[in-house]
């Protein structure tokens, strides 16, 4: 179940935690995946590390012109794109009385409009094939709120309606438009919390651990597999119970 | 150039699954001949695709009826 040979992925963020697992398990699965990031040396590590079928396209999600490039380079690198990882996402934390507007812009630009630029651009040949599967990674505070972040929590939960219109739109083309939502993951993001704070999450997570990046690239790789067809316009949440919705 | 007409026709035919017979000039894709939205940016991807020629989005906003094409393809395109 789940074979991903003979598919291409496009997975931003891949420099990431959670980017990088899910990058790996497509791969693991068959995929020629193309790692997409800002951080070109890490990327090219992980391309090191998976060996073949493994291409690298470094580009900054808040600038049009270089997601037009990124869409049409990674579609060149492989020959065509069938999977969209949406994965790439920044935080600009603060109370919103002290939020500046360059903080509330930024998050939105990279995480939202971004995203949408992306899949936009990706559309058409997934349109023309038959075939798309577009997983975007929103996160649980797109869904329950959090104090502090309120622009990423926005741009989150922009994700989950942008997508749910997407999967209406492209639905009839075998195109599939999804999200996943993660919970407290245990990755270098998380790793600068102190032990405070996490003793203060883990009181609200049921299965009393962080998560860890597996989890959610499973979740992933179920999304985008042919098994998952029918599945589109949802948001899977992986949070060890955190928030039941 | 009625060789453009006839490929334009083609399309719309198999695209859309209509009879050659309803493939009038005068069609406009969306009333009558049953296309969505979506058929719409298909099929100006398929004559994009067949004549060779970029179609701009406020050219093929334009382009609402069989005719509409036809004259787009013929003042734009190079074969």
């Amino acid at each position: 179940m789940f074979d991903l040979s003979g598919k291409t992925a496009l997975v931003t963020g891949a420099s990431g935690g959670i980017g990088g697992a899910i990058a790996r398990a497509l791969h693991r699965q068959g995929a020629t995946v193309t790692l997409s990031g800002t951080r070109a040396e890490a990327l090219e590590q992980l391309k090191a590390s998976l060996g073949e079928r493994t291409h690298v396209v470094a580009a900054r999600m808040d600038d049009a012109a270089d997601i037009d490039r990124l869409a049409k380079e990674s579609e060149a690198a492989m020959g065509k794109l069938d999977i969209l990882v949406n994965n790439a996402g920044i935080t600009r934390d603060n109370i919103s009385m002290r939020m500046k507007d360059e903080e509330w812009e930024k998050v939105l630009q990279v995480n939202l409009t971004g995203t949408f630029r992306l899949t936009r651009a990706v559309m058409r040949g997934m349109m023309k094939r038959r075939f798309g599967r577009v997983v975007s990674i929103t996160s649980i505070v797109g869904v329950t709120g959090n104090p502090g972040q309120a622009n990423y929590a926005a741009a989150k939960a922009g994700l989950i309606g942008m997508s749910k219109s997407l999967a209406q739109e492209l639905a009839s083309r075998g195109i599939t438009v999804n999200c996943v939502a993660p919970g407290f993951i245990a990755t270098p993001m998380t790793d600068g919390l102190t032990d405070e704070q996490k003793k203060g999450i883990l009181a609200r997570v049921p299965a009393d651990r962080l998560g860890t990046p597996d989890e959610i690239a499973a979740g992933v790789v179920y999304l985008v597999s042919e098994e998952a067809a029918y599945v589109t316009g949802q948001t899977l949440h992986i949070n060890g119970g955190m928030a039941m919705i | 150039m009625s060789d453009i007409a006839e490929r334009v026709k083609k399309i719309v035919v198999e695209h859309l699954g209509v009879e050659a017979a309803q493939v009038k000039e005068d069609a406009k894709f969306i009333d009558d001949l049953g296309a969505d939205s979506l058929d719409t940016v298909e099929l100006v991807m398929a004559f994009e695709e067949e004549f060779a020629i970029e179609i701009p989005d406020d050219a093929a906003e334009k382009i609402q009826t069989v005719g509409d094409a036809i004259g787009f393809i013929k003042s734009n395109a190079k074969s």
